[in-house]
């Protein structure tokens, strides 16, 4: 064994009782064989982290499967599941922690292998630094760039460039500077606060715990001293009060408290605060904790929060200050790293955790992907497995977010597969997107699918036929509030609306009912290239009328909806007193009476209004809506 | 009015307790019926210590499981019935009778027999017969080589099967608590928690823990180098071994034949925190049913152990 411990552990002995202790998270990236799990194992031991009996089982595997000769294999420490160690490759995210008097880190071994750039992500999403691992003998590699990329991505500000495997080119200072100046020419797109590049070999312990005094060309840091200095301290307190509600924590009628994590800021008993979404706001009574009231509570504590108010907070909503809120919107544009093999899909149903909530979203538009090698921009109409692209997303329903620069709980979120509730995705907002921003900005003619598009359903003339009194505009009042409900854009035209204004000029003659009813299709037809669901209450006793309607429409837009009552029930019911006057001869050419109806033989819907009630009308004929493609892009809750 | 309160615990500590308290209390918002799984050590003292303070001032809204195989010190069963009781949390103790019908033990049935069906198969067999959807348990990541890879909320699939290769992605703090019927959630609060900090914590706020951790003068005897503790009857000795009386304590708590003490005199937490900083042999060492191959945790892992 050639290890260089008996002097190096003094400095690194463990002593977690110091109080004011600070915690650095970091993840260690690079390519296959970089050596990132032989440096964490040679951090591990060199601070006494390894235990004896872990280190006899070490030399039991090293034998088996190591490919470091006679020497401790540090990497088959880390390298924990089985297939892992035979196959010499790291295929998921491990934690290891160990301390310092000076700091306690939690680790992230993170894959080099092309394919799993999400775990690596993963690593990132948590950690305050990156060490990007180079050999020194290949140098800068498109891995390189790729995991530096989604560093900076993940909103990572500090850096480690750990040139390792110095000693396999001779601690040639030449070859280090060649490396970094390589490194700086692409990383200094990536808005990195601080780059510090050390020359180092994992295998032999040299400028990890202690400067080696083979490279006295280099004066920087050993990378323990850098990761015990580095200033990474958070500003989570600084920013904007914010909080999301995890838990109403009601004991009893007495006590109804907010419980969750101060994600940014400080606050205080007295303070105003705003629930983001309704704008709500009340003044903050207490800060409960099991241990007592605080007097204040900073980013990072678990508290139960007590309003003066008795307002309305439910799970998922966000507390935040009144003067610095938190965007709400139902549309926002993000950064989507892919994670699962099904790629990503525009208009695809997902469902996002953002904050607390679950919502239902659909990506609208991918802007661009981004080459992680080159960054450069291209064109997209999806995202594959490890692929990052800049997204137009949109929620089912508006909800409180910042950006992730500004905060990177409430900036983030992570994208769910409807089916199969796999992890698909994961998101950093960029900016919140109003819903003009939304529509595909290079289309110059706005058509009836970019309208649909906006409105989040597609469009579609339900066109409801039957006798006078038959119920045809009770029905479509209710069904046009129940989709008005869910936020379906929806117009209704009745024989009122349309016989007063338009169709004033019209009689009851034959070739007036005509023109009635072709006048009408036209409009409706406009309606429907407005990208908006429209029902027409009108007798329209003629199939041939009705046919001629129908012609004006495409495929799938147009729905008969024959409202089937029996005469005598029209005749009973008679709510304008129609029918009185027609039998009384009053009313000359009475559709039912002295004038016939041609009920519908092939209408999409038809209604038996004797066996059910008018709401149950309604219910059958959005069912019917449903099962067709009118509301495939539709994500909101039909349950409501 | 209030005061701020100092807590006698560490920075480092508290951001430990805060990221527990979040993960429980999402647990709690999310599930239908969530359970924590207690099995009396120090790591479950910590995690049910923690619960009680992510949901103050209301009661802990899930009950506590144990799967009692039959062969835990009588020390931690005392323990687990008085911390019921302190905390009034509801119990629920599960042991899988098919076990007992064939008699399964460590002595007659071997270690890997026992760990199989009376800890495995019970654990599934009480998450079934309960319908629980989220299950606590105490591990943590610096404990083996595969928990180190364990997420935080790890998903199970019907039947309860771990699949390392095909893991959720964990990102920031947004678990993905969603799934199918029949599927479950094992959660693991204290994940980032070193043995260390279950200390400290320990003896910052003061949590009971079983007296077996703090030595005192108890029968043993050598069996294969280890010292094993004789706490009753039913283990028999073999030919030429003989119990003695020495002052022995343990770094971890389970079945008493499969349990290894260590030598020692450290009868304080002060000293047990002292003589740990100070030790070069992991807590597991004393685990008889870990050392039979160095896969083997991650083995029992897939079949549903803890």
């Amino acid at each position: 064994m050639s290890l260089e411990t008996a002097t190096l552990t003094a400095t690194a002995v463990t002593n977690a009782a110091a109080t004011e202790k600070s915690l650095l998270r970091f993840l260690t990236c690079g390519s296959v064989d970089d050596g990132k799990s032989t440096l964490i194992g040679r951090l591990l031991y060199d601070t006494k982290l390894i235990f004896d009996d872990q280190l006899q089982s070490l030399e039991r595997d090293s034998k088996k499967h190591g490919t470091t000769g006679e020497d401790i294999d540090f990497a088959l420490l880390v390298d924990g599941l089985e297939a892992e160690r035979q196959q010499g490759i790291t295929i998921d995210v491990a934690y290891r922690f160990f301390s310092t008097p000076k700091r306690s880190f939690i680790v992230a071994d993170t894959p080099g292998h092309e394919q799993y750039t999400r775990n690596m992500a993963t690593g990132a999403s948590n950690a305050d630094l990156a060490i990007i691992l180079i050999d020194a003998r290949k140098g800068v590699l498109p891995q390189t760039r790729r995991h530096s990329f989604i560093a900076s991505l993940l909103g990572i500000k500090h850096v480690v460039v750990a040139v390792n495997k110095i000693d396999l080119v001779d601690y040639d200072q030449g070859r280090f500077e060649e490396i970094l100046t390589a490194y700086r020419e692409f990383a200094d797109q990536l808005g990195f606060t601080s780059i510090q590049a050390i020359p180092l070999s994992a295998r032999f312990g040299q400028n990890m715990i202690t400067r080696s005094d083979l490279m006295p060309w280099y004066d920087g840091p050993c990378l323990l001293e850098h990761l015990e200095s580095v200033d990474v301290e958070s500003v989570d307190a600084q920013k904007p009060f914010r909080m999301g509600v995890q838990w109403v924590n009601r004991p009893n009628l007495d006590f109804r408290g907010f419980s969750g994590t101060i994600h940014s800021g400080v606050i205080r008993p007295g303070d105003e605060l705003v629930v983001a979404g309704s704008g709500k706001s009340s003044v903050l009574k207490r800060i409960v904790t099991a241990d007592g009231d605080l007097s204040e509570a900073r980013a990072g504590t678990a508290v139960t929060l007590v309003l003066n108010d008795e307002i309305d907070v439910a799970r998922g909503d966000t507390f935040a200050h009144p003067q610095a809120r938190p965007e709400v919107s139902d549309s926002f544009a993000a950064h989507i790293l892919w994670m699962t093999d099904e790629a990503l899909q525009v208009d695809r149903p997902y469902l996002i955790k953002l904050g607390h909530n679950y919502i239902p979203a659909r990506v609208t538009r991918i802007e661009h992907k981004i080459n992680i090698n080159t960054l450069e921009h291209e064109g997209a109409h999806k995202l594959d497995l490890n692929e990052i692209g800049l997204c137009h997303v949109r929620l089912s329903s508006p909800t409180a977010f910042d950006a992730y620069e500004l905060n990177r709980h409430t900036g983030s979120f992570i994208l769910i597969d409807r089916f199969t509730n796999a992890t698909a995705g994961a998101g950093m907002i960029t900016q919140g997107l109003n819903r003009a921003t939304h529509v595909h900005r290079q289309d110059l003619t706005v058509g009836k699918q970019a309208r649909q598009e906006l409105n989040g359903h597609k469009s579609a003339a339900l066109w409801l036929t039957g006798l006078s009194g038959s119920g045809k505009s009770t029905i479509a009042n209710l069904v046009v509030s129940e989709l008005h409900a869910r936020g379906i854009r929806t117009m209704m035209l009745d024989g009122d609306n349309i016989r007063h204004g338009l169709n004033k000029d019209l009689g009851f003659a034959d070739a007036d009912r005509v023109e009635n009813i072709r006048r009408v299709g036209e409009v409706a037809k406009l309606f429907v290239d407005a990208g908006t669901v429209v029902l027409c209450s009108f007798i329209s006793p003629f199939a041939s009328d009705r046919q001629m309607v129908r012609d004006l429409f495409e495929d799938g837009e147009f729905f008969e909806v024959f409202i089937d009552t029996p005469l005598e029930d029209c005749i009973n019911r008679d709510p304008k007193g129609l029918y009185a006057k027609a039998l009384k001869g009053e009313i000359k050419n009475f559709t039912g009476l002295d004038s016939p109806y041609e009920a519908p033989d092939n209408a999409e819907i038809v209604v038996k209004t004797e066996r059910m009630t008018a709401a149950e009308a309604a219910g059958q004929i959005i069912e019917r809506l449903r099962a067709s493609d009118l509301f495939s892009m539709y994500d909101g809750d039909w349950s409501i | 009015m209030s005061n701020i309160i100092t807590y006698p615990v560490s920075d480092h500590l508290k951001r430990l307790e805060a990221e527990s308290i979040e993960i429980m209390r999402e647990v709690a918002a999310s599930f239908e019926n969530p359970v924590m799984l207690y099995s009396i050590g120090k790591d479950s003292g910590v995690m049910l210590h923690l619960a009680m303070k992510a949901f103050y001032p209301s009661k802990l809204p899930f009950p506590l499981l144990h799967v009692d195989t039959r062969w835990k010190f009588a020390d931690m069963i005392r323990h687990r019935d008085m911390i019921a009781e302190k905390y009034g949390v509801k119990l629920l103790v599960y042991t899988n009778p098919e076990g007992v019908e064939r008699n399964i033990n460590p002595i007659d049935s071997g270690s890997s027999l026992h760990t199989q069906i009376m800890k495995t198969e019970a654990l599934k067999k009480a998450l079934d017969l309960y319908g629980f959807d989220a299950a606590f348990g105490g591990a943590r990541r610096d404990e083996e080589k595969s928990r180190a890879k364990e997420r935080i909320f790890s998903f199970r699939s019907a039947g309860h099967v771990w699949d390392p290769r095909n893991q959720r992605p964990e990102l920031w703090n947004h678990y993905n608590t969603r799934i199918n019927k029949g599927e479950t959630i094992r959660v693991f609060p204290l994940s980032n928690w070193t043995e260390l900090d279950i200390w400290e914590y320990t003896r910052a706020e003061n949590i009971p823990i079983v007296p077996l951790y703090l030595s005192a003068p108890r029968p043993v005897v050598k069996r294969s180098g280890m010292l094993i503790m004789r706490d009753d009857e039913r283990m028999p000795l073999n030919p030429g071994e003989e119990v003695e009386i020495r002052n022995i304590r343990f770094r971890s708590l389970g079945c008493y034949p499969l349990s290894a003490a260590v030598e020692s005199e450290a009868d304080t937490l002060d000293d047990i925190i002292a003589e740990m900083r100070a030790s070069r042999s992991s807590e597991r060492q004393g685990r008889l049913i870990d050392s039979d191959e160095s896969a083997s945790m991650e083995k029992k892992k897939k079949e549903g152990y803890f």
